[in-house]
């Protein structure tokens, strides 16, 4: 991918060069959109509300996910059995009479041990290898959680505590609206911080040439592992947000399916890119949206009647999500974030784009 | 203990065993060939039982015409598949092929299921006698034909790449695509060839099972389990694909027994492979039979 920043653009010195935002305005408008959304339940209806919630924990657990595939390089088939981990881990926490405020950090600390100990292959293996690891790890979790009863609560599921701060409790969607919203930002500013720091640094030179990397003094293994860490301690995070919203967790969720989604997301969005996670999420979570409002459309018509459009709406959106992984490979292979970009810089330069 | 039990499960872990061996080894061609891993290897299966079952069901053809079909298609298919998704992400790094073919596999898998629903389907009887005895053990009369498919795909891919010009053009493809296209190979018609070959051997497993168990959606999974059993033999070599799917097959119906007996935890059939799978990559990453890739900094 080139180097988007326009001629005449530059920078003079390593700081100005590792700032979070890259101008003032930039910065700017990041708060500014954060303001807007605080006000996000004063316009819309609950329905949309959960949506908002739902891109909020994907776009988290996707962030994680882009550390570990956009940074490090390193492939992960089974985020979604950390996500579920998480989940159960912090609905566990509860039990144990944890405040849910406290539970989601420590669910994220759990997920990330276990995922340094499903990490460490990672110090040895790489590309498709890790990539089936992980796939294992995926089935081994999922039927983890089915037989540990003390755990997940068996096929039945667990039931879980609403977010409670200060004696309010913030369970209907317009205030839990503002937990996904808090954590979002703590994340997303962290990871943003994460890739400034030396660490961060080093994960991105053991993607783009692991031998000068280690050559460098990079450790590879430590650098590899790590970065498993950080991203099941994501997971961890936006999977117990999913369990308080839902106030119910259940492991047919957590399937392979959905791990799936969450590597078209950040495939979609721009791997190896911080904001790209959180379109990624976004558009991943309208598609069947659009799907399902695709099909109502057509609803009792000649096309919906052969080829029973209503009835098979979740097949629909499966393929939808197979098409969507597809035609962005083949046609926008950086993602999202990179279109932006380039959309942006089209209005910056017009009408001399070079 | 039960030995006849035992003994019924090894050998129909060897059944089951040998046709893993035969979807892996079309996966390991792949890879080999293209350096494409194969998500959609399972779907390969799933959409040739599928269209299979059509031909015999909706159109009445007899058994053999419909196979023909069937496998005609699937070259088609193959090859398609190879052209418009895989031919693009050439250079592309891993990541982006592997999700490739994820999508595939998501997006067939669902087509499927819209277009023949989600129930598993009976193939029409093909054979006259249900069962037969061999060595004192019933055994079913498809479970001998599909032992013998299996062998018969084996010996074929054995001549394939020994004498055939095609194969040697494939194998030296597999060892060097600079040196192969500077002799000649055309390698866009190799990478063709393989998946096509690939979906075609597929499809014969993926009939095969078909008939036995009927066609579902839980036809993909064989795909999935193709993993345990290439990278037991070692994922660029066809020997070690056929026998880690021997080894697979005769692993989960021994944990299967192991667990029935004294565990008594369930689900050891579909989860036994992958702890085998993780401990292999820990000691030996490269299989059996693969190529150690040596780097030093």
């Amino acid at each position: 991918m080139t180097s988007m920043t326009p001629a005449g653009d530059f920078r003079s010195s390593y700081r100005a060069d590792t700032t979070i935002f890259p101008t003032r305005s930039s910065m700017m408008a990041t708060i500014a959109g954060v303001a807007l959304l605080c006000a996000a339940p004063l316009v819309f209806g609950r329905y949309e509300l959960g949506l908002l919630i739902t891109i909020g924990f994907s776009a988290i657990a996707a962030l994680g996910l882009n550390i570990l595939v956009g940074f490090t390089g390193q492939i992960s088939i089974g985020h979604a059995a950390f996500f579920g981990f998480g989940a159960f881990a912090s609905a566990l926490l509860v039990e144990y009479h944890v405040p849910v405020p406290l539970a989601i950090w420590g669910a994220g600390l759990m997920t990330a041990v276990v995922g340094l100990v499903f990490g460490a292959p990672a110090a040895r293996l790489k590309g498709l290898y890790l990539a089936i690891a992980t796939l294992a790890a995926q089935f081994i979790l999922e039927d983890f959680f089915a037989r540990a009863r003390w755990f997940s609560g068996g096929v039945a599921g667990r039931v879980t505590e609403p977010y409670e701060l200060f004696g309010l409790r913030l369970d209907r969607e317009e205030t839990y609206f503002y937990v996904v919203l808090a954590h979002v930002v703590v994340m997303f500013l962290a990871a943003g911080n994460l890739m400034r720091t030396r660490d961060g640094r080093a994960l991105i030179a053991v993607r783009d040439h692991y031998l000068s990397a280690e050559m460098m003094g990079v450790n590879l293994a430590y650098y590899r592992t790590l970065s498993f860490g950080i991203a099941s301690f994501f997971a961890g995070v936006a999977g117990a947000l999913y369990a308080h919203y839902l106030l119910f967790v259940s492991v047919e969720a957590f399937n392979i399916l959905y791990s799936i989604q969450f590597l078209a997301m950040i495939i979609i969005g721009g791997l190896g890119s911080v904001m790209g996670s959180m379109m990624g999420a976004a558009f991943m979570v309208l598609l069947p949206e659009v799907v399902q409002a695709g099909a109502d459309l057509l609803a009792g018509s000649a096309i919906d009647r052969t080829l029973r459009l209503g009835a098979s709406i979740s097949f629909l959106r499966e393929m939808a999500i197979g098409a969507a992984i597809i035609l962005f490979l083949i046609f926008e292979p950086d993602g999202l974030a990179h279109r932006w970009k380039m959309i942006k810089a089209y209005w910056k330069l017009y009408p001399f784009s070079h | 203990m039960d030995t006849t039990l035992l003994f019924q499960l090894v050998l129909n872990g060897l059944i089951v065993g040998a046709l893993y061996g035969v979807v892996a080894m079309s996966f390991v061609l792949i890879y080999k060939a293209s350096q494409v891993v194969n998500f959609a290897q399972g779907e390969f299966l799933l959409v040739g039982a599928w269209v299979c079952w059509w031909m015999l069901t909706t159109w009445q053809l007899p058994f053999w015409a419909g196979f023909l079909v069937t496998l005609a298609f699937m070259t088609l298919f193959g090859i398609l598949l190879q052209i418009i998704v895989l031919r693009p992400l050439i250079g592309e790094p891993v990541i982006s092929v592997i999700m490739a073919t994820v999508g595939l596999s998501i997006f067939f898998q669902a087509l499927m299921k819209w277009m023949f629903g989600v129930f598993a389907q009976p193939f029409p009887p093909i054979f006259t006698s249900e069962r037969m005895r061999v060595m004192g053990l019933e055994v079913q009369t498809v479970y001998i034909a599909s032992l013998g498919v299996s062998a018969l795909i084996m010996l074929g891919f054995w001549w394939f790449f020994t004498y055939s010009k095609h194969g040697l053009a494939m194998r030296a493809t597999a060892f060097d695509q600079q040196v192969a296209q500077s002799l000649g190979v055309s390698v866009p018609k190799v990478f063709a060839m393989s998946w096509a070959i690939s979906a075609v051997v597929s499809t014969v497993a993926g009939v095969v099972v078909g008939v036995v168990n009927g066609v579902s959606s839980a036809l993909s999974f064989y795909g999935i389990k193709v993993f345990p059993a290439v990278i037991l033999g070692g994922l660029d070599s066809i020997v070690g694909a056929v026998l880690g799917g021997l080894i697979v097959g005769v692993l989960e119906n021994l944990a299967q027994y192991v667990d029935a007996q004294w565990l008594n935890w369930g689900n050891m059939y579909q989860i036994a492979p992958f702890y085998a799978l993780i401990l292999i990559l820990l000691i030996k990453p490269y299989g059996l039979f693969g190529t150690r890739n040596i780097e030093r900094v």
